[in-house]
């Protein structure tokens, strides 16, 4: 039969792109920051990443076998959660804590995917559930980023963002936060590996910007006006270069299951989670904040969804009665 | 088991009708208290006190409490044995008491204790109302000790106090006890896997013939403490709410 004949429904016209190919995309553009987590901590990251990635495919295939589903792990969603979960452990992490992320892929797939109902269902982004679930566990482990081998002298074990914190600005090494020479979490140190997978995801179109922007230029006012250090732009880029802020406001606030869907609510987020950083981090006890400020707001979202719909073309909204 | 019967009671009240993992009833000192094995138990025997003799007083009333004003008339009779437990446990158990803190003077206001003389203490003899009494209590107790024992397991390593995993500290291999389990979000997640796993008994037991019988004189029974209210504006408004049901069926 010939392809005019082929009467199917809408939609006519269909983009190439499904979940996998999206997922794949999301993979390569992380694939920087990997491997650059992997050079600058060393063996012990590259294992933590596989460990990660094993244990998170393992539990959706094995959890969709016994509740008898059909097996999704081809869609790779899994393997994208494993590695975010990876890039959010303390880089040079002993290698006896080998069991610290295959327990966090566990409950990041089955407990907070998984038993929500799988990919699209979760309300919280699986993979920064798993990690502050690891973080309320074995805080300890998850804030020791003492074991920095690398070009370590300056920070002495904490982590810049520590540092900034207390009041040791004069000494952070710019261009060392921007490259990523510095202690952290595997993925989080170097912001121009993370800008080049962000640029990447930008360009075929897998995330918008609108999330990311709002919620980088939300944190930058909130951390201008309320950073304590007044007009300081050194002050704002190491605040941004350091910790987690570029890995989450374009790697996880915009993963599609737990961010808004529609376009003013995009916004609306992304100025939420800006606010949340800049409070968590800044009034905060802690140093960091953006896993925090994501997995509250992933909460949030139903709400703004529910305040942001917009008009369906062509329905012209009926005026107030009253005053006329 | 002839219904009404002490046994009867208990079982419903432990097994079939348990407060926590099937009617989820007082699920805030559930979820608040089971941080060990140990606050469980004094949660929950507590409770049992309070319940048993709050049953049966409110049982030996029942026919002399209006019915307008039962609620009020409920809670101040659950309130004096509140008040007796609390000082006591203040008394005689200090430490327990400092753990559980506010949770003993809120006993007043769980609900088990106000369902059980509502649904059920408020329409029966003494003997079963005190047994029903004990065998919810028992079934609270059990069920916080069940929910306490696993947290205070995997949350560190022990049970009653007693360490029964070794620790893995100072480089030895051990447990490392999962601390968020006894930290507030291990308690809803202990709570809901406990909950899955007694449905999914639950719902073989059905698959293979035997069901677990029907409730009665329950909170769950099909709103049976309103329609058997005897207040007649009450009656009124069930009559009604029913009437306009029946249209409401008759017009599809």
């Amino acid at each position: 039969m010939s392809n005019l004949l082929n009467v199917t429904s809408a939609p006519h016209v269909r983009a190439k792109d499904d979940t996998q190919r999206i997922m794949l995309y999301v993979i390569l553009s992380l694939v920087p920051a990997a491997v650059f987590g992997i050079f600058n901590f060393g063996i012990s990251a590259a294992v933590m990443i596989a460990l990660s990635i094993g244990s998170c495919v393992a539990s959706e295939y094995i959890f969709e076998r016994i509740v008898k589903k059909k097996s999704t792990i081809k869609d790779l969603s899994a393997v994208v959660t494993g590695l975010l979960l990876a890039l959010n452990l303390p880089g040079g992490m002993k290698l006896s804590y080998w069991w610290m992320p295959v327990l966090g892929g566990a409950f990041a797939i089955v407990i907070v995917k998984m038993l929500y109902g799988g990919l699209g269902q979760n309300f919280m982004n699986p993979a920064l559930g798993a990690r502050c679930f690891l973080m309320l566990s074995f805080a300890g482990v998850m804030t020791d980023f003492s074991n920095y081998k690398g070009y370590a002298d300056t920070f002495g074990g904490a982590t810049p963002l520590a540092t900034i914190k207390n009041g040791g600005l004069e000494s952070v090494d710019l261009t060392r936060l921007f490259l990523g020479n510095i202690p952290g979490t595997i993925g989080e140190t170097s912001a121009l590996c993370l800008l080049i997978g962000a640029a990447f995801l930008i360009v075929m179109k897998v995330i918008d910007i609108r999330i990311p922007l709002t919620y980088i230029l939300t944190f930058s006012v909130f951390a201008l006006i309320f950073g304590g250090h007044g007009f300081d732009l050194t002050y704002l880029a190491a605040e941004l270069c350091a910790g987690g802020i570029i890995l989450g406001a374009f790697f996880m606030a915009t993963d599609y299951v737990t961010c808004p869907i529609t376009p003013v609510g995009k916004i609306v987020f992304g100025v939420c989670l800006g606010l949340l950083t800049g409070i968590f981090r800044i009034f905060g006890g802690s140093a960091e904040g953006v896993s925090y400020a994501i997995i509250f707001c992933n909460m949030l979202v139903p709400l703004i969804e529910r305040f942001t719909i917009p008009n369906a073309f062509g329905i012209v909204k009926e005026k107030k009665e009253g005053k006329s | 088991m002839t219904p009404d019967s002490a046994t009867e009671r208990l079982y419903n009240g432990i097994v079939k009708e348990n407060p926590v993992f099937i009617q989820l009833l007082g699920i805030c000192p559930t979820l608040a208290v089971t941080t060990s094995a140990i606050n469980g138990i004094g949660m929950g025997l507590s409770s049992t006190v309070v319940l048993t003799l709050s049953n049966i007083i409110i049982s030996l009333l029942r026919k002399v409490i209006p019915d307008r004003v039962r609620m009020p008339a409920f809670i101040v009779v659950v309130a004096s044995f509140v008040t007796l437990v609390d000082f006591l446990m203040h008394g005689f158990m200090n430490s327990l008491y400092q753990q559980l803190g506010i949770y003993i003077p809120l006993i007043v206001v769980n609900c088990i204790i106000l369902g059980r003389a509502e649904s059920y203490a408020s329409k029966h003899g003494i003997v079963s109302s005190m047994f029903d009494g004990l065998g919810m209590g028992l079934g609270f107790t059990l069920s916080l000790l069940f929910i306490g024992g696993v947290r205070e397991i995997l949350g560190s390593g022990a049970f009653l106090g007693f360490q029964i995993l070794p620790l893995a500290a100072d480089g030895k291999i051990g447990y490392t006890p999962i601390s968020i389990f006894v930290l507030a979000p291990g308690a809803f997640f202990i709570l809901a896997l406990l909950v899955v796993i007694m449905n999914v008994v639950r719902a073989n037991a059905e698959k293979k013939g035997k069901p677990l019988p029907p409730a009665q004189n329950s909170c769950l029974a099909d709103n049976g403490a309103i329609q058997e209210s005897n207040d007649p504006k009450v009656k009124q408004a069930v009559e009604n709410i029913k009437a306009k049901s029946a249209a409401r069926e008759g017009g599809k």
